[in-house]
């Protein structure tokens, strides 16, 4: 019989605060790279390289004098998979996840965005929790935590929309093209779009989020989903919307679509948009 | 992209009208900064006919909620926030001399009605852009609500702040006439200029 693998939860949060500490300060080399990509290449209007210009240099400073990328350090959103071998050990999960939160707002001095009460009094919890976690069981006796910082200017900007069987990749192509068009530059363009496609409302939606952290260039397996990501991310970039908003051919970096098997009946079509600070970062342990 | 040039608060209507959408300029001198709950509470005190917590005669005010001050710094990153939310107060403050504001993001058309009455101008810094903004900061100190965290009013010092002109104050939007230039119809044909 196997042994079950114990983790100390002390562990996990500090794996978490020194996740976001990470994200929060320094950006994927993928996007980075494409950050640059799109300035010495691909973008035409001044005022658009212009942007991609102060976004770079951003980065740069945001790295060398360990300050946030964006002032919005976002609403900490926790992925976990965990080995179904794994025990813990030492408390409680959710709250050592938390733990890692709070300690990175407080030690990074990350804006604490985060309210108690979505509706009535609004008032800030003052530790940038609760996080909003989700949770996989999966087999084995690891644990991988993929964290990201998610920001509301680009959040606000997400659309879900229920598709009859009958419509077809066109529907959906053109869906993304509209929810990008309505965001206009409130998202802080280039973006990242997230798109998940089928089971129920709530699984397309964190298929999407999760969409949005996929690497630049990455496309999914099955190419007829590879073709749609690729001629949503041609109609995203004719809107002209360009990097922040201003014009330009820069509207986009990439779209991410993941789909998973749906009712006979209906498919729940989410996109999530990223900003071009899209902060991740991941740790198996 | 040339800077286009350098403008110091308070704005006067001279320098308001001399900027154009489009340009790129780099604003130096005071700046207040405020966002959701300040634009409340400013409100409040103009229909409560209580003392305001700055002259808004001439004033720049930023939409921003700087993350925390590290120690040694100035101000912690401050990039702007979405504009449009603070679009049901502005016309009020503008009424009572606001001549400039920085966000990121479309205005309603009442903010740009409003801004070519009173001869204002709207100035877009770069979204995401946070830790590069705050090396334009020299100075911060509250003016208001602390008790607002980020959102309190504060009285900013800065020099060389990057900004494009978005909205001139002869209602000319690069919200539109920016991404219109590089509109292509599905079949990928540029669109009309
Ligand atoms: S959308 Fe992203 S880059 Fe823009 S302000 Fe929000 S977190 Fe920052």
């Amino acid at each position: 019989m196997k042994v079950p693998r114990e983790i100390d939860l002390s562990l996990v949060t500090e794996a978490v605060k020194g996740l976001l500490i990470k994200a929060n300060i320094s950006i994927g080399q993928d996007i980075y790279n494409a950050l640059v990509h799109a300035r010495d290449r691909v973008e035409e209007s001044p005022v658009g390289k212009y942007v991609l210009d102060q976004i770079i240099r951003n980065h740069d400073i945001a790295r060398s004098d360990q300050m946030p990328i964006c002032q919005d350090t976002g609403m900490a959103v926790v992925f976990t998979d965990i080995g179904q071998e794994v025990v813990f050990r030492g408390g409680n999960l959710v709250q050592a996840i938390n733990s890692g939160v709070e300690e990175a707002y407080r030690e990074g001095f990350f804006r604490r965005s985060v309210v108690a009460d979505p509706l009535f009094d609004r008032k800030n919890t003052g530790t940038n929790t609760p996080a909003v976690i989700h949770t996989r069981i999966v087999p084995g006796d690891r644990m991988t935590l993929l964290v990201t910082p998610k920001g509301f200017g680009s959040e606000n900007m997400s659309a879900l929309k229920m598709f009859t069987p009958a419509e077809g990749p066109e529907k959906v192509r053109d869906f993304i093209k509209e929810t990008v068009a309505a965001a206009g530059p409130n998202p802080c363009p280039p973006t990242i779009v997230g798109v998940g496609i089928g089971g129920t409302v709530e699984a397309a939606a964190i298929m999407a989020k999760r969409a949005t952290l996929y690497p630049i260039g990455r496309r999914n397996t099955d190419s007829r989903y590879a073709a749609l990501e690729i001629e949503s991310l041609a109609a995203v970039n004719d809107l002209g919307i360009g990097p922040g908003g201003l014009g330009g051919r820069v509207t986009c970096l990439d779209v991410h679509i993941d789909f998973a098997p749906g009712h006979i009946a209906g498919t729940p079509v989410v996109v999530n948009i990223c900003c071009h600070a899209s902060r991740h970062a991941e740790v198996t342990i | 992209m040339k800077y286009a040039g350098r403008i110091v608060t308070p704005l006067t209507d001279k320098a308001v009208l001399s900027l154009r959408s489009g340009d790129k300029v780099l604003i130096s001198g005071i700046i207040f900064t405020g966002r959701d709950a300040a634009h409340r509470r400013i409100a409040d005190s103009i229909g409560g006919n209580r003392p305001l917590p700055f002259d808004l005669n001439g004033q720049v005010i930023y939409y921003v909620g700087p993350s925390p001050t590290p120690p040694g710094k100035t101000c912690g990153s401050a990039g702007p926030t979405t504009s449009g939310r603070m679009d049901p107060f502005t016309p009020l403050l503008l009424d009572l001399g606001l001549k400039g504001m920085i966000g990121k993001g479309t205005r309603s058309s009442e903010v740009i009605d409003s801004m070519v009455r009173n001869k204002a101008v709207y100035l877009g810094a770069v979204g995401g852009a946070a830790a590069l903004i705050s090396k334009s900061i020299t100075r911060m100190e509250t003016v208001a609500w602390p008790e607002l965290g980020p959102e309190a009013v504060f009285r900013m010092r800065v020099e060389d702040f990057p900004v494009v002109v978005l909205i001139d104050a002869y209602g000319k939007n690069l919200y539109e006439t920016g991404p219109r230039q590089y509109l292509r119809d599905p079949a990928g044909r540029p669109g009309e200029e």
